[in-house]
């Protein structure tokens, strides 16, 4: 039995047990003061004790006092999970001068007593994982972490507001930073609206400064077109591989002067805008919109008919003065190293076509929220003339919320930002055309800062509220006042009536879901998602802009919906940590490397290629295998498969686990 | 199978309550069953979770240590294909899970007794759907009883001990 032994390192342990009550999160369930008496009755256990609060500072206390007077030498916290507060007890422990790695950790708050109905099971549960932090936590031996140092340049990977924002930030404290964007031009999902909320600030006007100060910042380096198509290393050393699409126009050359649009051999524009969401049409040949960043036109290689077909008098080549055109631009790729990623690759809308009940693509005048923000901006496909698809301007307006939000047929989640958006849309189809608006909404949320006084005000604008989910858009009239309209019909739940209300335009304010590829780029950087689809967080509370892996931060809605206000402080967050990291000089990597025993290794190689990192190789004149430590990641896969037990990894030693084993079991 | 408690539980076999022996990954399903608490999902109170760094880490070896030791059963978790944290640690890991059931198959242990599930750090929910049944089948196949019974019938036993060194 591993029990008898004495400790790894030869002295005789002596453990203290610290069970936490966490104030009635753990005592509500796990009968403590049984806990503490079991505890005090297992092997090498000097002291045990009880405490209301392990991680506060009085609690930290205890734990260094009987370092100090009861000499102990191995420490074990009953408490949170490891994953939130082992770093907290380890430098507990550091302080009063034992090594922290002479400690260890049982989870019996979120292992223990939040998943648990049954006081009696808890408190079985919890000494059985005491008892195994008991038996392993004598097998612990002293480590050291190493400093590695990190590389101090950053990337930003989407360009959108947020992106835009921690970029600029990290380039101002005076680190260098690669921003990437797939699209030809930054600016994102903000530069297509038309006015923000609640203030009614113009989108575009707030939104350009930014964008010129990324153009223009000598410490931002900006790749438009451009994807990561590979991620290596961790954090404070990535090696990121981009992948640049060609533009086919020499960015330093161009000067958007447009000439070679109006030159080219096509006179009207065949291809959809994405920009206005389809609304128009461009040329294969094009500028995104007016205020793009870079300034620079580009050329859709799919409609281009010099380069799919290979015929074309390029009237554009002729046209430009400053031979910008190149239609030999090719595909690059550039690999950086950075210290830190910060991810803002935002969101996308919910495709309105899978609620057919509201007709979007089967009757012309149903729009999408984002579509009507491109219709009433004065850059839009209009000029910012509300006209519809028919040709008419539109008296009666119908907005309905949550389309594909707080639906479990499709997300069961609250987009956010589309109450306000609808609100902010309603107001302005008051001001603009002087239109009757209807909002049909299930709940009205508007909690932020100047939200709720917005909503009051349009209130007051005379728009008309609906309280419902919005069973049917139809055409089909029932009374000659219905004929040519659509009309909405609804269960008003405030009057406990079915109406039916005949309409101009209907407006359906989509949600914000992840990104069709979330899943694609998430393994790229090697996090998870939640089960929506966004990027997952370390810590919904305490740690929300950071990702499991350490180095790679979130920022704007990549991570979950959020409005602008919120995106952009959500980006300063997640500039702050990536310099928080970067600008440290260097990080600490968790001792848990593997090691060989070159005594008993019997060299056979299976090690070597199960290693992703390359990590292992064998010593041609002891003919052992050896790992370098540099390399080593931790995953312990080496150690699970050597024949011979040779290959052991700190913290998961083979007698570690073995003792873990034996501590779940035998105790109780 | 949610929510459930133990004295429905116990009505099962004879009041058995099967004892498991849990290796979770520190990056996907340690970190969903931390999420399974921090929701406050119940589940059965059977299982005694182990944490690793990866899935990869866990060699036979571990696994018959438990059942040799009084688990009635043990059971895995890891990162979804595609998704460790260290890249294919998770392969390698089901590459020793199959060959160790069919090991088990010709030891006279049922292979039910062993589970690998890729739990993702976003589910709570399937840690907890997960530890239920893998409660309910092992209460089903009924206890091992390895350790202290090495008679004809459980001639495994002796088998698996001795294997514990070969096996890998």
């Amino acid at each position: 039995m591993f029990m008898e032994n004495k400790a790894s390192d030869g002295e005789q342990p002596r453990v203290g047990v610290y069970v936490c009550y966490c104030g009635m999160n753990i005592a509500s369930k796990v009968d403590v003061e049984a806990l503490r008496q079991f505890a005090e009755k297992l092997p090498n256990v000097v002291v045990s004790r009880t405490y209301k609060f392990m991680c506060s500072d009085p609690g930290q206390e205890l734990i260094a006092q009987d370092i100090k007077e009861q000499k102990l030498n191995r420490i074990v916290v009953a408490s949170c999970s490891p994953l939130l507060h082992d770093a907290t007890f380890r430098k507990a422990c550091a302080k009063a001068g034992l090594n922290p790695f002479y400690f260890t950790m049982a989870n019996i708050r979120e292992q223990v007593s939040w998943v648990t109905a049954n006081s009696a099971a808890a408190t079985k549960k919890a000494k059985a994982l005491v008892a195994a932090a008991v038996a392993r936590v004598a097998m612990h031996e002293a480590l050291e972490k190493k400093r590695v140092p990190v590389h101090a340049d950053v990337m930003v990977v989407g360009a959108g507001i947020s992106g835009i924002h921690a970029a600029l930030l990290l380039a101002n404290a005076g680190k260098k930073v690669y921003l990437v964007e797939r699209e030809p031009s930054i600016g994102g999902h903000m530069g297509q609206l038309d006015k923000t909320f609640p203030t009614l600030d113009c989108s575009a006007c707030i939104l350009t400064p930014k964008m010129s100060e990324v153009k223009n910042h000598p410490n931002i380096t900006l790749w438009t077109l451009s994807d990561v198509q590979e991620v290596s290393g961790f954090s404070g050393n990535f090696k990121v591989k981009v992948k640049r699409n060609p533009r086919f126009v020499k960015l330093e050359l161009c000067v958007a002067c447009g000439q070679c649009v109006e030159a080219c051999v096509f006179k009207e524009g065949r291809v959809p805008d994405e920009y206005n969401i389809g609304l128009s049409k461009h040329k294969p040949i094009y500028m995104p919109f007016p205020q793009a960043t870079p300034a620079s036109v580009l050329i859709d290689p799919n409609a281009c008919l010099k380069l799919s077909r290979g015929k074309c008098a390029s009237k554009c080549v002729e046209a430009c003065d400053r031979a910008a055109i190149d239609f030999e631009q090719k595909v690059e790729y550039s690999e950086v190293e950075v210290g830190a990623i910060i991810l803002a690759t935002g969101y996308q809308l919910f495709d309105a076509t899978k609620m057919p009940e509201y007709g979007y693509g089967k009757y012309p005048n149903v729009y999408t929220m984002i579509e009507l923000e491109r219709l009433v901006n004065a850059a839009g496909p209009t000029q910012g003339e509300i006209v519809m698809r028919d040709g008419r301007k539109p008296k009666r307006v119908g907005i309905i919320h949550c389309v594909g939000s707080r639906d479990k047929r499709h997300h069961p989640y609250c987009s956010g930002v589309c109450c306000m958006v609808s609100l902010k849309m309603a107001h302005l189809m008051r001001e603009r055309i002087d239109a009757e608006v209807f909002n049909f909404y299930i709940d009205m949320r508007t909690t932020l800062k100047g939200y709720e006084e917005f909503y009051d005000r349009v209130l007051h604008d005379g728009v008309n509220f609906v309280r419902g989910r919005v069973a049917e858009v139809t055409d089909w009239a029932m009374t000659p006042g219905e004929e040519g309209k659509l009309v909405i019909r609804v269960e008003d739940t405030l009057i406990g009536v079915v109406r039916r209300i005949p309409v101009d335009m209907v407006v359906l304010a989509t949600a914000m879901e992840a990104h069709d590829d979330a899943d694609d780029v998430r393994r790229k950087f090697n996090i998870s998602c939640s089960k929506e689809g966004w990027f997952l967080e370390r810590h919904p509370k305490l740690a929300p802009v950071s990702t499991f892996s350490d180095g790679i931060f979130l920022a704007g809605v990549c991570q979950g919906p959020k409005d602008i206000p919120e995106s952009v402080a959500q980006a300063g967050a997640a500039a702050a940590e990536a310099l928080s990291l970067v600008d440290k000089g260097f990080v600490e990597i968790e001792p848990n490397s593997a090691w060989i025993d070159a005594d008993t290794c019997s060299g056979c190689k299976t090690c070597i290629p199960l290693c992703p990192y390359h990590a292992i190789s064998r010593d041609e004149q002891k003919k052992v295998a050896v790992v370098n430590e540099a390399l080593c990641k931790g995953c312990g896969t080496c150690v699970g498969a050597c024949p011979s037990g040779s290959a052991q990894q700190k913290l998961f030693t083979d007698q570690q686990l073995h003792q873990e084993i034996e501590g779940v079991l035998n105790y109780v | 199978m949610s929510n459930l408690s133990l004295p429905q539980a116990a009505a099962g076999n004879g009041g058995f309550e099967p004892r498991i022996v849990a290796f979770f990954c520190n990056w996907c399903t340690y970190t969903a069953s931390d999420l399974a608490g921090i929701s406050r999902m119940t589940y059965a109170p059977n299982t005694r979770v182990i944490r690793v760094m990866c899935s990869g880490r866990i060699e036979p070896q571990l696994i018959l240590a438990a059942l040799r030791k009084g688990a009635d059963g043990v059971l895995i978790g890891g990162c979804h294909p595609g998704d460790c944290h260290y890249q294919v640690g998770n392969y390698k890991c089901l590459r020793r899970f199959k060959l160790l059931k069919r090991y088990f198959e010709q030891m006279g242990i049922e292979p039910e007794r062993v589970r690998l599930e890729w739990i993702a750090a976003s589910e709570g929910d399937k840690v907890q759907k997960v530890t239920n049944e893998m409660v309910e089948q092992v209460r089903k196949l009924g206890p091992l009883n390895l350790a202290e019974a090495p008679k004809p019938h459980h001639q495994a036993a002796a088998c698996a001990v001795a294997a514990e060194g070969a096996v890998s």
